[in-house]
């Protein structure tokens, strides 16, 4: 079998490695897919749906972060129905916690707020939910702030799989679905996270962070993660 | 050409996306020949007037005046436009959501001071349930996020309005 595939995306000729995600190919010829719950490096989910895209002779939208490409494939990433389902998926997200930029950590270096701005969102059409969500400050160094996830799974993976702790785990069912801390404890009772900080830096938004910091202060550096996937691979 | 009518309303806000409208500058000075005025914390009158073009609204619906007010607004201009984060998403104002008014108001008033132990009640209008952005109270033209929304865009949206266009904000405006 060869391993190199031809697809189109959005018209353009693509030469693409075999076993390579969508999302892969189209980033690396440079082009976008919106995504939030994607990090190179980790193990795809399809968990946020941003990056869904259109395939021709498929009827339903796919996650491009999941779906391999295919020899032939041909595929959209920007369209009058994926703008609307995107913005959608963004309204909901927002609408599901309590995203108050103005006073958050991550204020302007927010992966989440990057993209409701460049995806043109300026309103939550619909009603916010306002939760009662809470704050886990216990461990020393870090915060959880539940009021800012969106269960993108990040945290969780990295931990377990770079890390290799798995601290984080995603409990309950639906819209009451909560990151937990190993068996539901307060994150200073972990027996197993040695306080890398791997989930801090993998998390797109103010929902973990270092302490010590203000509106606006925390800067995360999830490449990081990356590069080191990437350099452990190389070492293997 | 006769002056746009031009009013704007603070609910519950901090008043930033009035200093930030003042934040204009000079170009308040190009502008000023254009607009008349009618309503807000920046001029006199009293009473919300009838007939006006552009509305510009700051603020959250956190009052039962504030709901009235905001109905008022909706009833008498032609155009909406919630002005920043507090109208648009509710924002820090919506902080208190999910304390029951009753208990939120005791811990301030009761709990919280060394006297006089009272919930005030004259003079202050009693709080609705939950602090909410104003689309979902009346119908909003336009959403200007921000927090405030930069002086820049609240003058691209005057310039656009004035001249007759609706102003296209996708991509260039921000929660926060
Ligand atoms: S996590 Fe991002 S979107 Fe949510 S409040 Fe913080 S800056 Fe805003
Ligand atoms: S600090 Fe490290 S070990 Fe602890 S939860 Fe985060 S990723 Fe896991
Ligand atoms: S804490 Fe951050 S990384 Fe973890 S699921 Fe929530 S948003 Fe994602
Ligand atoms: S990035 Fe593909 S589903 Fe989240």
């Amino acid at each position: 079998m060869p391993d190199r595939v031809s697809i189109r995306i959005d018209g353009e000729l693509i030469h693409a490695k075999l076993g390579q995600t969508i999302l892969e190919a189209a980033s690396a010829t440079g082009k976008f897919i919106p995504s939030l719950c994607h990090l190179k490096g980790l193990k795809p989910v399809g968990a946020c749906r941003l990056c869904l895209v259109e395939v021709a002779g498929v009827g339903r939208l796919l996650p491009s972060c999941t779906t391999p490409v295919q020899d032939g494939m041909a595929v959209t990433t920007r369209s009058e129905r994926l703008d609307h389902y995107r913005r959608m998926i963004l309204e909901l997200i927002f609408a599901e916690r309590n995203h108050i930029c103005a006073v958050c950590v991550s204020n302007n270096h927010c992966e989440l707020q990057a993209l409701a701005k460049r995806l043109g969102v300026t309103h939550v059409r619909f009603p916010y939910s306002y939760p009662k969500a809470p704050v886990d400050a216990t461990h020393r160094q870090f915060v959880l702030d539940q009021n800012r996830c969106i269960l993108c799974t990040r945290c969780v993976r990295v931990c377990a799989e770079v890390e290799g702790a798995h601290v984080w785990d995603v409990g309950g069912r639906g819209v009451g679905s909560r990151l937990v801390c190993e068996l539901n404890r307060n994150w200073a009772e972990s027996r197993s996270c040695t306080s890398c900080g791997k989930c801090v830096q993998s998390c797109p938004t103010g929902a973990l962070a270092a302490k010590g910091y203000a509106a606006e202060e925390m800067v995360k550096r999830a490449e990081t993660i990356s590069r080191l996937v990437e350099a452990k691979g190389a070492r293997a | 050409m006769s002056k746009a009518r031009v009013a704007t309303v603070w609910l519950d806000g901090c008043s930033g996306c009035h200093m930030s409208l003042l934040d204009l500058d000079e170009a308040l000075i190009d502008l000023a020949p254009k607009i008349e005025l009618v309503f807000g914390p920046l001029v006199d009158a009293q009473e919300f007037p009838e007939g006006v073009d552009v509305t510009l609204v700051e603020g959250a619906v956190s009052s039962h005046d504030d709901l009235h007010l905001a109905q008022k607004v909706r009833a008498r201009s032609k155009f909406v436009v919630a002005l920043g984060d507090c109208a648009v998403t509710g924002n820090v104002p919506s902080m208190r959501n999910q304390i029951p008014p009753k208990q939120l108001l005791e811990r301030i008033y009761v709990d919280g001071v060394n006297v006089n132990h009272r919930v005030p009640s004259d003079g202050v209008p009693p709080l609705l349930k939950q602090a909410v952005p104003l689309h979902e109270v009346i119908r909003v033209d336009l959403h200007v996020p921000g927090c405030p929304p930069p002086a820049a865009a609240i003058g691209f949206v005057l310039t656009e309005l004035l001249a007759g266009r609706k102003p296209e904000l996708a991509g260039k405006v921000k929660f926060g």
